[in-house]
């Protein structure tokens, strides 16, 4: 039996750096997960992660495909059990009680788990059977959540009549029946349309107001930044960095000034004045002759800039000052933007609208 | 329940720290129970699947139709009016034959669904509830066996319409019954682990197509033995699908007058037999296929 006498540990709290480090107490961090190895052959799934989540906090672990993210989560929910390491979920050893894990959970994963014959109500029901809730609460449970997420009137028709989104909050339902102390959800928007993914967004914003721990992966760099207390960026198998989406960001160096020329002969020119005027790392797209550079001075930097190249008689077609974005985050921890790490083959993901897709930025122009 | 009146001196440590814990899983009361939640979902399925609800219904009586009408009367018995076809001691002898092929192939839809359902990950979501590891087994064979019944009451039923009749006791009737299910199930759990073994729907039929066809037409099921050359007389003789069928014609007494002995013993012993071979079965594939299902799911 652990006290429960308050021994706070100033350890548990404070930010490790990207890997490893002292993680939390398992009492005030639901989720644990050290040292987590996982192999397939010679494909190297999960290089040794390591992450925690506090109670009653949202983590987002942020990534491509391929970088490692289901396979953490099917460990953590004790669907596989990793080659090395140790994990424990709401107090309880991973690999020791998988069972006990299991009794804690709920899950939602990437292809809603569904059965397609079923009606909604008869999977929940289902679900609900299978945590023995009994079978009136089981009923009851079933019922209360079709309503929370607007599914009583197609609560008694097959689910194969469903929309991609209604099945996706149906699963995530079934992942709500027993009240679990701890949520996994396995990229939760993969695949909906913008108007089901912003509706995903609203279900899950409010069930974490409620303080549920979850644990959340996803691809979409927005999707964390709007959902998550704090990220975890994860690239082969291993967690690359960690913080609050404001501190991921301030980490690429806070505002960027981003000039787009007219011709490309000036590009040199360009480069020069930006590094004139402070900035160190410029990031150069011949092909949309466009620059961007960390801007520590911000819109004075811009003005700087802009005087400067109006002097040389270079014809600048666009130019402002952004707020880094947690793509910038991701180009900057990788050397390449996360949609061009997709190795896997899939479809590119539907773009939920705020994410700027930047292309030709070669790995190479990148100082680190 | 112990520990629960306050004031007891007794309940030190129990009383404590343990009782918010849910009910731990265990038991094999809550094992049956998952089983049985998980094969009441695949019965909604084959009612809400057409193909499925074709094919434990109407192909039974198309079956019983077919053979009785177009083969019964181009098929002459030993023993029942020589060498004349008889289409009604025809009739009478092909129904059991008809219940063993009826049931084997009822025993596929376990091999299709879970590959199916490892496809569709609905087996990561029962892996992921505190359910017993067996159920999804369980609950889907025990699907067939009920699958199965109603499959035998239509064939039964059609059986009665075009004259064939049980000439022995209940209890030899019901045996009857009881072994050709019993039989099915434990070809269920081969079709489980074949089904877990491809993971695609479509190859799983293509592969049961090739090994069933062979083994329900091979043997006693539709026509008698004699006429089997002798190489595939001895194969026939001892597969198993014949000794179901010889079983259940002996116990439903349809087997015509004058019928000659059978010369193997697995004829000769044919309930006994069919037993064994289930027992076998059972001690094979169901360690088998548990162990493919957890690496099969745990992928």
């Amino acid at each position: 039996m652990t006290t429960s006498a308050t021994t706070p540990e100033p350890a548990a709290r404070s930010r490790t750096g990207a890997t490893g480090g002292t993680r939390g107490s398992t009492q005030d961090h639901p989720v644990v997960a050290e040292g987590l190895v996982k192999r397939y052959g010679s494909v190297t799934a999960l290089d040794g992660l390591s992450l925690s989540v506090p109670r009653g906090s949202v983590l987002g672990v942020l990534g491509p495909n391929g970088a490692g993210k289901t396979t953490a989560v099917r460990v953590l929910t004790t669907l596989l059990r990793p080659d090395e390491g140790r994990a424990s979920v709401a107090g309880v050893d991973v690999l020791a009680d998988p069972a006990g894990v299991r009794r804690r959970i709920g899950v939602s994963g990437q292809y809603a788990a569904v059965d397609e014959q079923l009606t909604g109500t008869e999977n929940l029901q289902m679900v609900g059977d299978l945590y023995h809730l009994g079978r009136g609460p089981s009923r009851a449970r079933a019922r209360e959540l079709l309503e929370r997420f607007d599914l009583t009137d197609a609560g008694s028709r097959p689910v194969k009549t469903y929309s991609g989104g209604m099945r996706r909050r149906l699963d995530l339902a079934g992942a709500l029946v027993a009240e679990p102390e701890v949520l996994f959800l396995d990229e939760p928007t993969t695949g909906l349309d913008p108007r089901s993914r912003l509706g995903m967004w609203e279900v899950i914003s409010e069930l974490v107001s409620g303080g549920t721990t979850l644990l959340l992966t996803t691809q979409y760099l927005e999707e964390a930044d709007r959902l998550a207390d704090s990220i975890a960026v994860i690239d082969h198998g291993r967690v690359i960095a960690e913080g609050t989406a404001d501190e991921l960001k301030a980490q690429v160096g806070g505002e960027r000034v981003e000039i787009t020329l007219a011709s490309a002969e000036d590009v040199g020119a360009a480069r020069a004045a930006l590094e004139r005027a402070g900035a160190s790392e410029v990031a150069v797209d011949e092909q949309t002759r466009s620059l961007s550079a960390p801007a520590s001075g911000g819109t004075a930097t811009l003005v700087a800039v802009l005087g400067d190249l109006r002097e040389s008689g270079a014809e600048v077609l666009d130019a402002g000052v952004r707020r880094p974005t947690l793509d910038d985050v991701f180009l900057t921890l990788t050397g390449r933007a996360a949609e061009e790490a997709d190795d896997a083959g899939e479809p590119a993901p539907e773009d939920g609208g705020g994410k700027r897709r930047r292309g030709g930025r070669r790995r190479g122009e990148h100082a680190r | 329940m112990s520990t629960t009146t306050t004031g007891q001196p007794t309940s030190g440590a129990a009383g404590t720290g343990r009782r918010l814990e849910p009910p731990p899983a265990g038991g094999l009361g809550q094992a049956l129970g998952d089983g049985w939640t998980v094969a009441r979902r695949n019965l909604i399925r084959i009612k809400r699947v057409p193909d499925l609800l074709v094919g434990s219904i109407v192909s039974p009586i198309m079956f019983v139709l077919l053979f009785a009408y177009v083969f019964g009367g181009a098929i002459a018995l030993p023993g029942a009016g020589g060498a004349q076809p008889d289409p009604a001691a025809y009739r009478e002898y092909l129904i059991a034959g008809i219940f063993a092929q009826t049931v084997i192939f009822g025993a596929t839809i376990t091999g299709s669904s879970m590959a199916q359902d490892l496809k569709s990950g609905i087996i990561d979501r029962f892996r992921s509830l505190p359910m017993a590891s067996s159920a999804v087994l369980v609950g889907r064979t025990t699907a067939d066996v009920v699958n199965n019944l109603l499959t035998v009451v239509i064939m039964t039923i059609t059986g009665l319409v075009v004259g064939w009749r049980i000439s022995t006791s209940v209890g030899e009737a019901l045996l009857g019954y009881v072994l050709l299910l019993f039989f099915a199930y434990c070809v269920s759990w081969i079709m489980a682990f074949l089904g877990l073994l491809v993971r695609t729907p479509e190859v799983f039929n293509n592969v049961t197509f090739i090994v069933i066809f062979p083994l329900t037409f091979i043997a006693n099921t539709f026509v008698p033995l004699e006429s089997f050359p002798s190489a595939l007389r001895a194969f026939a003789e001892w597969n198993p699908v014949s000794a179901v069928t010889q079983a259940v014609r002996e116990l439903f007494g349809n087997l015509p007058a004058g019928t000659p002995e059978p010369t193997a013993w697995a004829l000769q012993n044919p309930v006994l037999y069919t037993l064994l071979w289930g027992l076998v079965l059972l001690a094979i594939f169901v360690p088998l296929t548990v162990r493919q299902y957890q690496r099969a799911a745990a992928r």
